[in-house]
């Protein structure tokens, strides 16, 4: 089973986003990045079907230089290769252009996958596109959202979260598949590990590799026109007293000022 | 915008209450014409309801091959019919299955779709729509290209049409149908309690609930209240509540009408989940507690005390 792992960074999620709107845009010097925590999740599942059918792990990062250390964050916790897509070219791309980006290096891997995973969404744009779009791209299926994975026969069945339940779908492979949060517990990296990684030089493949023309990216059909900091609430009251009176009043003011109950 | 279409939502031949939401988000683009699309299996109860809640025409497509979801089949009929009919806008839900289904709709028609919107428009001719971006700590303004242009919006975003009735019904008939993903059902998780995604009132609890067997009392509070229980990443990542329940960055987003959250601390990462939420109660302890910052209506108190004497305060109002 060969599977590719898409991995994004993203600003930390302890960021205070809020503080750096400037300007109709965002001001993202000297955050912290981390690898998308709903990418860990992805690669934490390709690492245990690997381990269960054998195969490779190969991670694709599509960003700038800094992506570099998400791919080596990655790589440490046992994946094979890694592939950083690097060109200015790439920068500010939409969802549709970074899948056709995406799709490009999928193609020039020596060996198509049989999976393609990611995690559902970014937790910086909150988008959840670029895995889709890439399954369009590729002419395959995709399962979203996926809490539990089962393989059998060349085949894939899972739960996939819904409002409320479950919901159970299967599918032939190659396919892309999303992770959820509670599809499983994410390793930490061996010393053996980082230690590995430290000497490891990440292939960079730019537009030219992928013999990709940036004229024929797609924007994608959305544009940010301009970015805005939510307005702060309104102070709001402590209630005071003991803790029935205190009780009583809150469901007073929900029935009859706030209108909610 | 002279026609807009709305894709209709069901769950177990029920009409789900967010189609009738996306009709008012419809309307409010000054259309001409609003056209609800449904797919599945024995959808005249749902048809009915759309046609009674305000859609000009609903275009119902009614085939036993669609009694289950399939993301590629269902995005192949859909988009077909797109393509064939040209509507200018289409509109779905922020959703398990609006945000699976409508980007492949999208990536088979080569457009734009802004996802996860919480508000649309029109400027230039343009649809527009805002988006929570960060898990809602800014919001982007975004213009979408292309015919149809589309968008996801959050449940709880607009309200339920005023109705009016008299829309027109359509059946379209599902032509060639091919879908590589096969669908095997929902299993339901809980009794009748609703989502914290799609809830119109939700009941929250942190670690300052001290264990997993006192989430019994959010989940009695929850009932009297009709509402979803929801739960802080240190609670979910403590296997306290399962992850579903988790409301924030790396959870859900919500707004409801009503976020009582109870031993939350209140971390940027959650605030960022749930601060959209229309009136919000926060009970906790520490008085400097960061979801006093946001809250409308506070308690300083231990929620042990505190949410009791609420149960009862509620309970009192309904049978007053």
């Amino acid at each position: 089973m060969n599977i590719v792992v898409l991995v994004k960074q993203v600003p930390d999620t302890a960021t205070r986003i809020q503080d750096r709107v400037t300007g109709g845009g965002l001001d993202l010097d000297g955050v912290t990045w981390v690898v998308n925590p709903y990418d860990e999740y992805a690669v934490e599942e390709a690492l245990r079907i690997k381990e269960r059918q054998g195969g490779t792990v190969t991670l694709i990062g599509l960003g700038p230089e800094r992506a570099d250390m998400a791919l080596k964050d990655m790589l440490a916790l046992g994946a094979d290769e890694a592939i950083h897509l690097k060109d200015a070219a790439f920068e500010g791309l939409g969802s549709r252009g970074r899948a056709q980006v995406l799709a490009a290096a999928i193609r020039k891997l020596p060996q198509m996958p049989d999976m393609v995973w990611a995690g559902w969404k970014g937790v910086d744009e909150d988008q959840g596109l670029v895995p889709i779009y890439l399954a369009n791209e590729l002419g395959w299926p995709h399962l979203s959202f996926v809490v539990e994975l089962t393989l059998e026969d060349g085949k894939v069945r899972v739960r996939r979260e819904v409002e409320g339940g479950k919901e159970i779908l299967e599918t032939p492979l190659p396919a892309v598949l999303t992770a959820q949060k509670g599809l499983n517990e994410v390793r930490y990296a061996s010393l053996k590990g980082i230690m590995a990684v430290k000497r490891k030089v990440i292939p960079v493949w730019d537009a030219a590799d992928l013999a990709l023309d940036p004229s024929t990216l797609s924007g994608g059909g959305v544009t940010v026109e301009r970015i805005e900091r939510p307005a702060d609430r309104p102070p709001g009251r402590i209630l005071s007293g003991a803790p029935a009176e205190a009780a009583a009043e809150l469901v007073r003011l929900l029935r009859s000022e706030a209108k909610v109950i | 915008m002279q026609t807009v279409w709305v894709i209709a939502e069901t769950r177990d031949g029920a009409l789900k209450k967010v189609s009738l939401e996306l009709i008012s988000a419809a309307r409010s683009l000054g259309s001409g014409t609003v056209v609800a699309v449904v797919l599945g299996h024995g959808l005249s109860e749902p048809a009915a309801a759309l046609a009674a809640g305000g859609a000009d025409r609903v275009l119902v497509m009614d085939d036993a091959r669609l009694a289950t979801y399939a993301p590629d089949g269902w995005a192949a009929a859909l988009a077909d019919l797109a393509a064939a009919r040209r509507p200018d806008v289409i509109l779905g839900a922020a959703t398990s299955r609006g945000r699976d289904l409508l980007p492949r709709v999208a990536a088979r028609l080569g457009v734009g779709l802004a996802s996860d919107a919480i508000e649309v428009g029109v400027d230039d001719g343009h649809l527009t729509a805002l988006r929570p971006i960060y898990a809602g700590k800014a919001l982007a303004h975004v213009a979408i290209s292309g015919r149809p242009a589309m968008a996801t919006l959050r449940p709880n975003s607009y309200p339920v049409a005023a109705g009016g009735g008299g829309g027109q019904l359509e059946a379209v008939s599902l032509g060639d149908y091919h879908s590589t993903v096969t669908a095997g059902g929902i299993e339901t998780a809980r009794g009748a309690r609703p989502d914290v995604a799609e809830a119109d009132v939700i009941v929250s609890g942190g670690r300052g609930m001290g264990g997993p067997e006192h989430f019994a009392m959010l989940e009695e509070l929850a009932d009297e209240l009709h509402a979803a229980v929801g739960a802080s990443r240190a609670v979910v990542d403590a296997g306290w509540r399962p992850h579903g329940d988790q409301v924030g960055q790396t959870g859900k987003t919500v707004s409801p009408s009503l976020y009582v959250a109870c031993g939350i601390s209140g971390a940027v990462q959650h605030l960022a989940g749930m601060k959209t939420s229309k009136v919000i109660v926060a009970i906790n302890k520490d008085p400097e507690a960061p979801i006093f910052s946001v809250a409308d209506y506070g308690i300083v108190g231990d929620v042990f005390e505190v949410v009791p004497a609420l149960i009862a305060a509620v309970r009192a109002l309904s049978q007053g």
